[in-house]
């Protein structure tokens, strides 16, 4: 049962169980006329479509925040090398940090597995239709994950360049991979993923010899719509490359702790 | 579609709060940097709202101009995309300073 929410979207899965059924108490009765209240009249709300998400997603990174946790939100289209890049990166990281993991697919729990078989927890949300995941039901997952303080939570989110973009969960940094089978264009077709984003993983690097792949192009796209974005070239597979991705998280998970230390200090 | 699901639910929510039983139109300001594919999502939320208070409902786009500041040399410029380079000085590094909002800006209700 939810405890913070009379939330929408069908029905959505946790580890299999449903996350909530689908009630409209708030739904009245079209055709029910109150006397005196059928005239037409104007209504100004103002109210940003994402707001609510926008809130849960404020909730989550509080949360992660007084706990010192660093989150990242994978974002790519379908089969980039999401789940192969976090078993990788989990194998070298996981005597150092406590991990955590939320797979996001529409259907199947076959990525959580293979996250699990490293000895990592992991929880599959699987969103049947919904093509994202959302703020909502990463907090709801947060909960059940049990996470540990300091530790380092992964989100895999549903393979897709458009909608993710849009909603916020609360992570530290969205991560775009980019596999290099894709395309040079990618960043100009969909440029709100590489907007919303703070790093991109230019993956499968180990193909490049066989393709006619332009390295400096893609990066140039990427630039256009994101000056900002940091890059680096991997291979999951072979590891070239994983090195100063691991770095990155380390550092990240390192100010993020540190906040932690100096926000108990304060208290004091 | 989830945005659609999220417009029903702020309709749905303001309907219990100002007591209203039908909606007629709804007027909603989309950027054109936002993800929003116009047609895309009037199929959306015509498919949602089935069986709703907002069964009945025309759902106006309200298009926004998309502006952005450069960042190098400040002059602000009407932006198309996310990638437009700034006409002044070339460079990409462009703050977007409106037209990516999706808002409901006001219903017409009985
Ligand atoms: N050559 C090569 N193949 C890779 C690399 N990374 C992943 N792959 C392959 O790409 C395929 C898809 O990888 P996944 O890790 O399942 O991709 P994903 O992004 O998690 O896919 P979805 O969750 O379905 O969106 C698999 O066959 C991987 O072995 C890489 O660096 N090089
Ligand atoms: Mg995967
Ligand atoms: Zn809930
Ligand atoms: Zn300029």
């Amino acid at each position: 049962m939810c405890t913070m929410c009379g939330c929408g979207t069908g029905h959505v899965h946790m580890n299999g169980k449903i996350l909530h059924d689908h009630n409209h108490d708030s739904a009245i009765d079209a055709h029910v006329h109150v006397p005196g209240m059928n005239e037409s009249r104007r209504v100004k709300i103002e109210q940003a479509i994402l707001a609510k998400n926008d809130r849960y997603a404020q909730e989550n990174r509080h949360f992660l925040a007084g706990h010192g946790i660093f989150m990242l939100n994978l974002v790519s289209s379908p089969g980039s090398g999401k789940t192969t890049l976090l078993v990788e990166t989990i194998k070298v990281l996981q005597d150092t940090l406590p991990i955590a993991v939320i797979e996001g697919d529409q259907q199947t729990d076959h990525d959580a597995m293979r996250i699990r078989a490293t000895g990592v927890p992991a929880l599959q949300i699987n969103t049947g239709k919904g093509c994202h995941l959302d703020a909502h039901m990463v907090g709801h997952a947060m909960e059940q994950l049990d996470l540990r303080d300091n530790s380092l939570l992964f989100v895999e989110n549903v393979g897709n360049l458009v909608c993710p973009a849009g909603f916020d969960l609360g992570e530290a940094h969205k991560v775009v991979i980019l596999s290099v089978t894709e395309g040079e264009d990618k960043p100009l077709k969909y440029p709100d993923m590489f907007h919303a984003a703070d790093v991109m993983l230019l993956n499968k690097c180990d193909l490049l010899p066989y393709l006619s792949f332009d390295v400096e192009q893609v990066i140039e796209y990427a630039h256009r719509v994101n000056p900002a974005l940091q890059v680096m070239n991997i291979s999951a597979t072979e590891g070239s490359g994983l090195q100063q991705w691991v770095d990155w998280i380390k550092s990240g998970h390192r100010r993020m702790t540190r906040q932690v230390v100096t926000a108990e200090k304060t208290t004091l | 579609m989830a945005l659609a699901e999220n417009m029903l639910q702020i309709i749905e929510e303001e309907a219990a709060e100002q007591s209203f039983t039908q909606v007629s139109t709804v007027w909603m300001e989309v950027g054109r940097l936002s993800c929003v594919e116009k047609e895309a999502l009037q199929f959306c939320f015509s498919a949602v709202t089935d069986g709703t208070i907002a069964q009945q409902a025309k759902l106006e786009i309200i298009d926004i101009e998309g502006w952005g500041r450069c960042m190098q040399c400040h002059c602000e410029m009407v932006l198309n995309t996310l990638y437009d380079a700034c006409p002044s000085c070339g460079n990409y590094a462009i703050k977007v300073i409106a037209g990516d909002e999706m808002r409901i800006k006001e219903l017409e209700v009985e």
